[in-house]
């Protein structure tokens, strides 16, 4: 009899080629993205003058830069340069290029799914933290930095010490408008920005079963910013019912031989985790960050907390947290006033997000102005089916093209120096949306909220008598 | 990338927790080549004001020539840019002590000889307080793990497999191409034992 085993323990050992005497493990790759930031890997590729090992599985996406508004002309010299960099180093491997004008453009996690790149039981590695998104189909999927890039590309395989393994169990049934974002902001809140730094973070639990493959998407995307570089999901129907008929899935006979190996893919009932964890759906509230960290969050009801009274050497860093967002310890976050909305991100930036932040808005008028990006070309297309755009537009709110956008303003799309910006997004970092902006992370649904009433603000009440 | 395991340099305390790479180096920074240099972008929104002026008191602005940094919890949290180690690496750090480290930042540090040394908050409290302010003379010393600050020596935990990649300067990837028959093996047993993984309508085409 084998040991029980958990999922990572199934997946790593799949992908593992060999083991050296310190412990790390050379792992084969199935999938890997690039995109504009790939740069200094591609540098050095062309510094050793080595092509890349797989382009059949190397797949790239313009994002981090795409412009989402005027795409035609890049204005800018230094976007311009980044997109064209990708171009030809695109060009010069033969890699599939999802260019800005593609059908299937978009940021990198929404595309990977949507395309039938990423799929359950692959290792899939991409050169951004986010990429633990596709861990949501009981893939191993890690972030990697440029010279692992470079290494993936060159070999077509990673060394990596296998993390521990650590468990989130949440049972019970959310409340409305309630939604995989607030729990996300609730576990970091409670373990901390580094809570799961080391661990490889599988959900489990009947709350997380009856998430659709967005809200799980969103769950393992910000597993990183509790400190996890690996998010998981054990797939089910659910995951084979999104997956089936995707352009690059299988098919065939292949789908059936890929859905027998893919219903092995569970954490056996009997084993263990390094560290377990428990939460009630019910106990979660919609929640919001007050500071600069996501482990900075609250539920919207509660009041902003006041630094001599947290522990475990917090206390500095939420003064200087509360200094930097011009907010007063004690005071209700409800009704902080907000100059500006953001939805979108490979976070939020699904139809699922939309539809929540539509289901707000719908008939309703915005006090402040506001983007909304959608995460993919797709996305936005299905967006314009159903309708969705002309209820933001109708708000008041400006509906633009598929990318990053300003969850890192990178394509220029920035939160101006001291405006305070309600966001769908998952850095409340300093500075993230742009030299000085105010950045409060919240579920999309709350970004709507936040829009029409212009201050922080519970969905709750505004869902009544709607269907979200 | 060449190995080490001594260094001599100067360590300054920078106190404070969760400095993420957006800190390190604010991203509009980015699509910069590596040959231009990193180091004038380390952390250069808390170095300066709105108006590009540097705050005096802040202490890299105090003490430029510091090759030693010793920080709060999570340093290097958040994005996996390695252009947030490129930063430290050109303004000419080698060595960063803090509580814990965000993982990619750690292995992205290893792949460009910066070490990342894991200490307990009480020896982090113990150089804060011996730093205040100051530069100091320092010694770190890889083989045997420890800091070396006046009278203060104190232990830091590395992985071991990094510690010998930092003595050594290992390339993996000449090191992978030496498993390459290993890699050869698995990747046509993969396509035996699992065609579906291979994207679908590449198989198609080809
Ligand atoms: S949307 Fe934001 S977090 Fe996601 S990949 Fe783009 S920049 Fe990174």
């Amino acid at each position: 009899m084998t040991a029980p085993r958990t999922l990572l323990d199934k997946l790593w050992s799949a992908h593992e080629i060999g083991r050296r005497d310190d412990g790390t493990s050379l792992l084969w790759v199935d999938r890997h993205l690039v995109h504009e930031g790939s740069h200094h890997a591609f540098s050095k590729l062309a510094a050793r003058g080595v092509p890349v090992a797989e382009p059949g599985l190397t797949f790239a996406v313009v994002d981090h830069y795409a412009p989402t508004r005027g795409r035609d002309r890049i204005a800018d010299p230094q976007i311009k340069y980044m997109v064209e960099t990708l171009r030809k180093n695109a060009h010069k491997h033969s890699l599939r290029l999802f260019d800005l004008k593609d059908p299937g453009q978009g940021i990198v996690h929404v595309i990977g799914p949507e395309q039938g790149l990423t799929l359950p039981g692959l290792l899939v590695n991409c050169g951004d933290s986010h990429t633990s998104t596709h861990g949501a189909f009981g893939a191993l999927a890690f972030g990697i930095g440029a010279t692992e890039v470079a290494h993936v590309l060159a070999t077509q395989t990673i060394w990596q010490k296998k993390p521990a393994a650590m468990r989130i169990r949440i049972d019970g049934q959310l409340g409305p408008g309630v939604t995989a974002k607030d729990i996300a902001l609730n576990w970091i809140a409670r373990l901390g920005a580094d809570g799961a730094q080391g661990h490889a973070l599988e959900y489990a639990g009947s709350t997380v079963r009856a998430l659709s493959m967005e809200g799980r998407m969103t769950l393992c995307n910000l597993s990183i910013e509790g400190g996890a570089r690996f998010g998981l999901v054990a797939p089910d129907e659910t995951t084979f019912a999104y997956v089936e008929g995707r352009p690059y899935a299988p098919a065939g006979p292949d789908w059936k031989a890929a859905l027998n190996h893919w219903a092995e893919l569970t954490t056996d009932e009997t084993a263990t985790f390094d560290k377990d964890v428990l939460l009630n759906a019910e106990d979660i509230a919609p929640t919001v960050t007050w500071g600069t960290s996501p482990e900075q969050a609250i539920p919207v009801t509660a009041a902003i907390p006041d630094p001599n009274q947290l522990a475990n050497g917090k206390a500095q860093g939420a003064r200087d947290a509360l200094d930097y967002m011009r907010l007063s310890a004690g005071r209700p976050i409800e009704g902080t006033p907000v100059d500006q909305v953001f939805i979108g991100s490979c976070t939020n930036g699904r139809i699922e997000d939309l539809r929540h932040a539509a289901a707000v808005l719908s008939g309703r008028k915005a006090k402040v102005s506001g983007l909304v990006s959608p995460g993919s070309a797709l996305v936005k297309a299905q967006a314009e089916e159903e309708g969705l755009d002309r209820i933001f537009v109708d708000a008041g709110l400006e509906w633009a093209a598929a990318g990053c956008s300003m969850c890192v303003g990178m394509n220029g799309d920035l939160v101006a120096p001291g405006k305070r910006c309600a966001s769908s997004t998952n850095r409340n970092f300093r500075g993230r949306q742009g030299p000085g902006a105010l950045t409060h992370l919240m579920s999309p649904a709350m970004v709507a909220a936040a829009a029409v009433t212009g201050t922080i603000t519970d969905v709750r009440p505004l869902l009544e008598g709607r269907t979200a | 990338m060449s190995g080490w395991s001594q260094h001599q340099g100067h360590a300054i305390a920078l106190p404070i927790h969760n400095v993420d790479t957006d800190q390190l180096i604010p991203s509009r920074f980015m699509s910069t080549p590596r040959s231009e240099g990193y180091g004038r972008f380390l952390l250069h929104d808390l170095r300066r004001d709105a108006d590009g002026d540097t705050h005096p008191d802040f202490p890299l602005n105090r003490h430029a020539h510091a090759s030693v940094l010793v920080t709060g919890r999570n340093f290097g949290s958040g994005s996996s840019r390695e252009a947030a180690v490129y930063a430290l690496v050109d303004a000419g750090v080698r060595a960063v002590f803090a509580p814990s480290f965000g993982d990619i930042f750690a292995g992205n540090a290893i792949n460009n000889g910066l070490l990342p040394a894991r200490i307990s908050e009480e020896d982090m409290s113990l150089l804060f307080q011996a730093l205040a302010g100051a530069a100091l003379a320092a010694e770190v010393c890889l083989e045997n793990s420890h800091i070396q600050i006046g009278d203060l020596r104190i232990g830091f935990d590395l992985d071991p497999g990094w510690r010998t990649k930092l003595i050594n300067g290992w390339d993996d990837i000449d090191l992978t191409l030496a498993h390459r028959a290993d890699i050869e093996r698995h990747k046509e047993d993969l396509i035996r034992r699992a065609p579906w993984v291979r994207p679908a309508l590449i198989t198609k085409s080809s």
